[in-house]
C-alpha cells in the first residue's frame, strides 16, 4: 500500500514529501491554508513568496517542529504528527538563523551536532573530513566560529546539518546575508547534494537561485498559488513577452508603464524598466511615442527573456488581490 | 561643486593587527546614493559604524554635512540617520508607539513629534497598521518601519547597511521608491547591498575589499569595462556543458543563469571560434552562443577572482 488517507485525503507514501490540505493556525490567523504538495526523490524544490506568507511555518511543520491544525503530510514516508522524532532524525534542517555556538571552533560545532544526532564515533571519525572537504572548511577546523564572515558560517552550518546523511535537507533562506560569490559557491554544493541523490526544499529571496531548481511552489498569505517548473511558471502566469526599456527618469516610467493599457506589468530590474506585454497590438515605436509624450526620454525598447522576478511579481499581486 | 553631506579622508580602523578599514576614501553629494558592495568582511560595516560615531578611528577623517567625527559627533548626529541590519525596535510596541519613541529619543515632542510620525508613517505606507506590535510585522515592514525611525529627525545624509537583506522581491521594490523619494528632498544616501541588480540603479558604486575602495564609478561605468567579454551559451546537456566551457583556456568563469550559461572570457571572439567545436565533440548539443551585456554581478566576480 503505497498511501494512506486521513478525512478523505490521500498521501503519496513514495514521495520524499506529500502533503494533503495542510494548515497552521496561530490564534484567528492562518499563516499555512490547506497546501497540498508531492516532492520526488532528488528534486530541487524553490519555495517562495513574500516575507509572511507561510514558507517557514510550513518547513517547520514539515521538519516536525510545529504540529499542524489540519491536514495531512508525510515525509520520508512517515506521519508527521505521529513521528515526529523520527522525522527529525532522518532530515536536514539549516535556517539563516541556525545555532552555531560561537565561542566553539569549527571542529567543536561539528562534533556537538554529531553528539546530537547520535551517530557513531567511528562514522563520525569517517565523515568529519568528508564534510570539512565539502564544505572547504579543512583549514579552519580551529578556528572560533565567531570569527568566521557570513559565507563561512553558512558552510559550517550546512556541514552540521549533514552530519547523519540526511536525504532531504531543507534550507531556510540560506543565502542571506551572503555576498555574491559565498551564495555561488553554496549553491555549487547544493547541487553536488542534489547529484548525489539527496532531494533539497528551499526557500530564497534571490530570484537568480530560484531560477535553478527545477520545480518552484509560491506562497501568498498561506495559500499554495502554483506549483511547477520555471520554464511552465512563466507560460502558465506571463500574458504576453517581456521588454526592457531603457529610459529616464526610471521611476516615473515604471510607474507610467504599470498603468498603460496594453502592458500587464512594469518593475525595475537592475537601471532599467521591465515590462510584460498584455497584447500583441502594441510595438516599440507606439510605446517609446507614448512614453515621450509623458516627458519620458526613451533610449532603448529591447525584447528579453522573462525572469522568475516577472512571475513572483505577478502572483505576490494576484495573492495580494485575492484577500484584500 | 554642491556642499558634501559625506567625506571620509584616509580612514583607517585597526583591530589588533587587522585592518578592517585599510584608507578608505568615500564622498556622498546630496541628491546622490552611493553603494557600499563587497564580500562579506569587507569592511563596510565597520566603515558605516566609523562614520556614526559608534567606533573612533585609528587614523584618517570623516566629516558629515562639515561637522567632524567624532570630535563634532553631537552636531554631526542631528544629520545622520542610520538603519543598522539588526535595529532595535520595541516588539511589544505598536508602529505608531515606536516611532513616537524613536521621536522624544532625538527630542521632538508635542505637535511636532505627532505630525512628523504621522507623515513617515504615510511615507512608508504603513498606516494601515499603525497599531499592529511591531514584533508581528513581515520582515519587509519592519523595515520599513527601521527606515521611518532612521528619518524621525530629517537627517541630511542616510546610512543603510543591508536594507533589503531578506526582504521579498516585491517589498524590496517598494523600499526603493521610498528611497528616491529621499533623493528629491536633497538627502544623500550611503547603502550596501547583497544584491548586484539593487546596485546597478545607485548613482555611484564603490567596491569594497579588504577595507579598501577597489573601484569607484556609475555602474554603467564599471560594467563597460567587461564589454565583449561575457557570452550567453545554451546548450544540452548544461552540465557537460558547464564542464567543456570551464576547460577552455580563454574561459575564466562560468556561471548557470536559468537554463543558460554565461561565460567570462579574456578573449571572447577566441572562445566564439572555438568552444562550439569542442562542445560538438564532448556530445553536446548547443543551441547558441552569444555576446550579452555585462552585469554588476561579473564585475563583483572579475574583481575578485582575478586577484
Amino acid at each position: 500500500m503505497s498511501e494512506i488517507k486521513t478525512s478523505g485525503q490521500t498521501a503519496e507514501r513514495n514521495s520524499v514529501i506529500s502533503t494533503r490540505g495542510l494548515t497552521k493556525k496561530f490564534g484567528n490567523f492562518t499563516a499555512v491554508n490547506g497546501v497540498s504538495f508531492d516532492v520526488m526523490p532528488g528534486e530541487v524544490v524553490g519555495y517562495l513568496g513574500p516575507n509572511g506568507s507561510g514558507k517557514t511555518t510550513t518547513i517547520r511543520m514539515l521538519c516536525g517542529l510545529l504540529h499542524p491544525s489540519a491536514g495531512l503530510a508525510l515525509v520520508m514516508g512517515k506521519d508527521i504528527t505521529k513521528e515526529p522524532e523520527q522525522i527529525k532524525q532522518e532530515i536536514g534542517y539549516m535556517s539563516q538563523k541556525f545555532s552555531l555556538y560561537d565561542d566553539l571552533t569549527v571542529l567543536e560545532n561539528l562534533q556537538f551536532y554529531f553528539g546530537v544526532y547520535g551517530v557513531s564515533r567511528e562514522l563520525e571519525r569517517e565523515r568529519t573530513p568528508e564534510i570539512l572537504r565539502m564544505a572547504g572548511l579543512e583549514n579552519r577546523t580551529n578556528s572560533l566560529t565567531r570569527e568566521l564572515s557570513g559565507g563561512w558560517r553558512q558552510r559550517l552550518a550546512l556541514g552540521c546539518a549533514l552530519v547523519h546523511q540526511p536525504k532531504l535537507l531543507f534550507l531556510d533562506e540560506p543565502t542571506s546575508g551572503v555576498d555574491p560569490v559565498a551564495r555561488r559557491e553554496f549553491w555549487d554544493l547544493i547541487y553536488d547534494l542534489s547529484s548525489k541523490g539527496t532531494t533539497i526544499f528551499v526557500t530564497t529571496h534571490f530570484m537568480d537561485e530560484a531560477e535553478h531548481c527545477g520545480r518552484i511552489g509560491f506562497m501568498s498569505f498561506g495559500n499554495l498559488l502554483a506549483f511547477d517548473t520555471p520554464t511552465a511558471l512563466k507560460h502558465k502566469y506571463l500574458s504576453g513577452a517581456a521588454w526592457s526599456l531603457d529610459v529616464t527618469p526610471l521611476l516615473e516610467a515604471v510607474d507610467l508603464l504599470a498603468e498603460m493599457p496594453g502592458i500587464s506589468q512594469a518593475r525595475l530590474q537592475g537601471d532599467r524598466a521591465q515590462i510584460i506585454l498584455g497584447s500583441d497590438s502594441l510595438t516599440p515605436d507606439l510605446l517609446a511615442a507614448d512614453l515621450r509624450g509623458h516627458g519620458i526620454t526613451v533610449n532603448a525598447i529591447e525584447p528579453v527573456e522573462p525572469t522568475l522576478e516577472d512571475v513572483f511579481n505577478f502572483l505576490a499581486k494576484k495573492g495580494a488581490a485575492a484577500v484584500a | 561643486m554642491s556642499e558634501l553631506l559625506l567625506e571620509t579622508r584616509d580612514l583607517v580602523k585597526m583591530f589588533g593587527d587587522h585592518a578592517a578599514v585599510a584608507g578608505l576614501n568615500l564622498e556622498v553629494h546630496p541628491g546622490e546614493m552611493v553603494g557600499l558592495v563587497g564580500p562579506d568582511g569587507a569592511g563596510k560595516t565597520t566603515a558605516m559604524r566609523l562614520i556614526v560615531g559608534a567606533l573612533h578611528p585609528t587614523s584618517g577623517g570623516i566629516r558629515v554635512a562639515g561637522y567632524d567625527v567624532p570630535a563634532q559627533i553631537e552636531k554631526a548626529r542631528e544629520h545622520l540617520g542610520y538603519l543598522a541590519q539588526k535595529f532595535a525596535m520595541y516588539g511589544d510596541l505598536t508602529i505608531a508607539e515606536n516611532l513616537e519613541f524613536y521621536a522624544e529619543v532625538f527630542g521632538i515632542t508635542g505637535e511636532e513629534r505627532i505630525k512628523r510620525s504621522r507623515q513617515l508613517l504615510t511615507f512608508a505606507g504603513l498606516q494601515k497598521f499603525e497599531n499592529r506590535p511591531a514584533a508581528a510585522l513581515s520582515g519587509g515592514m519592519q523595515k520599513k518601519l527601521g527606515l521611518a525611525t532612521a528619518l524621525i529627525h530629517q537627517p541630511k545624509l542616510l546610512l543603510l547597511d543591508e536594507p533589503t537583506g531578506g526582504v521579498d522581491p516585491v517589498a524590496r521594490q517598494e523600499f526603493w521608491h521610498l528611497l528616491v523619494g529621499l533623493l528629491r528632498g536633497g538627502s544623500g544616501v550611503l547603502v550596501s547591498t547583497p544584491y548586484m541588480d539593487e546596485a546597478t540603479r545607485f548613482n555611484r558604486v564603490v567596491f569594497m575589499n579588504k577595507g579598501k575602495a577597489l573601484l569607484n564609478g556609475t555602474p554603467r561605468e564599471l560594467m563597460a569595462q567587461l564589454d565583449g567579454r561575457i557570452l550567453e551559451l545554451s546548450a544540452q546537456p548544461q552540465r557537460l556543458a558547464h564542464q567543456v566551457a570551464q576547460a577552455d583556456p580563454d574561459v575564466e568563469d562560468v556561471n548557470a543563469f536559468g537554463d543558460r550559461l554565461h561565460l567570462r572570457a579574456r578573449d571572447a571572439n577566441a572562445v566564439m571560434n572555438r568552444l562550439p567545436g569542442a562542445l560538438v565533440a564532448a556530445g553536446v548539443s548547443m543551441a547558441h552562443i552569444r555576446f550579452v551585456s555585462p552585469t554588476l554581478e561579473d564585475v563583483f566576480m572579475n574583481l575578485l577572482e582575478t586577484k
